[in-house]
């Protein structure tokens, strides 16, 4: 009874599904999400980035060629320094997405706040009728 | 003001949506657990989609079997039923590999906390879920057509 919403957002997902696949993949990891929000306020070199969270540069390299399969980031040689930042498009997908998801679910929720309201009205009513039935003194 | 819900894709087998509800969590509970108000909420509106049957045994062990106006079906049982906190059931009517869901409502001040939260076996299942599932669906979707057109440009494009 899940997501008759899911099953069909995994269609259309399909389309790009590939790509898609990377772009979870990519984001399931701490390291790398952590890595995507600090370019997004700024680009920085492989470098800076392995001395910001702490890793060699060999395991900064592997994160961001992950990042980079996946489109997310894109990255750029210049001299002997490889600079990385946002890709352009790849996020917004998978936040597409999502909000697709996001927006279904709060148009059920909007319908299920509708539902509580009128049992908390017929609760209340009940409670009336109840303390009415009592026999006065 | 209505409240938010929010959607995370917590890992390649795990989504979890999020809402507050403006009720103690024994109304919330109930409006998950009783077919008829379930019915009236389940559907989607804007999508022409709504509730044509709704059978709901629910208890642990019990099963339930939802049908759609265009003829989906949705079934599965109950693994745990813990009132007014805790629902979990199954998604069976794709097979083995279906996810397990489990709802929980939280009370505060009055205010209930719900969380949904959806486990996949592994990652493929959660990404083949969807297959042949929503055969003759565009139609009623135009939204998403428009983001496939969308996706598939960029795709074309890449």
């Amino acid at each position: 009874m899940h997501l008759s919403i899911y099953r069909i957002l995994n269609h259309m997902v399909q389309y790009a599904n590939a790509r898609l696949d990377a772009s979870f993949a990519a984001l399931a990891d701490v390291t790398r999400r952590g890595v995507l929000e600090q370019l997004g306020r700024a680009e920085a070199s492989i470098t800076d980035l392995a001395e910001k969270f702490n890793m060699t540069l060999t395991g900064m390299k592997k994160h961001v060629a992950v990042l980079e399969q996946a489109g997310l980031v894109i990255t750029q040689k210049v001299g002997r320094v490889r600079t990385c930042q946002v890709g352009p498009h790849q996020l917004e997908e998978v936040t597409a997405w999502l909000e697709k998801y996001r927006q279904l679910w709060s148009a059920r929720f909007d319908e299920l706040d509708r539902v509580i309201e009128d049992l908390k009205q017929s609760e209340k009513f009940a409670g009336r009728k109840k303390t009415e039935s009592e026999p006065k003194p | 003001m209505k409240n938010r819900t929010t959607v995370e894709r917590k890992s390649e087998r795990e989504l979890v949506v999020t809402r507050v509800f403006d009720a103690p969590a024994r109304i919330v509970f109930e409006a998950w657990t009783r077919p008829d108000l379930f019915k009236r909420w389940w559907g989607l509106k804007s999508q022409g989609m709504y509730l044509l049957s709704c059978e709901m045994d629910v208890r642990t062990g019990g099963g339930y079997r939802l049908v759609f106006n265009q003829g989906m079906e949705f079934f599965g049982r109950y693994i745990e039923v813990t009132p007014p906190s805790r629902l979990v059931w199954t998604n069976e009517e794709g097979g083995d590999g279906g996810p397990v869901t489990t709802v929980t409502f939280e009370e505060k001040d009055g205010k209930t906390l719900l969380v949904m939260h959806e486990l996949y076996p592994s990652k493929e299942a959660l990404d083949t879920a969807g297959t042949g599932a929503a055969d003759g669906m565009g139609e009623l979707f135009g939204e998403l057509d428009e983001l496939l057109v969308t996706l598939g440009a960029r795709e074309g494009r890449a």
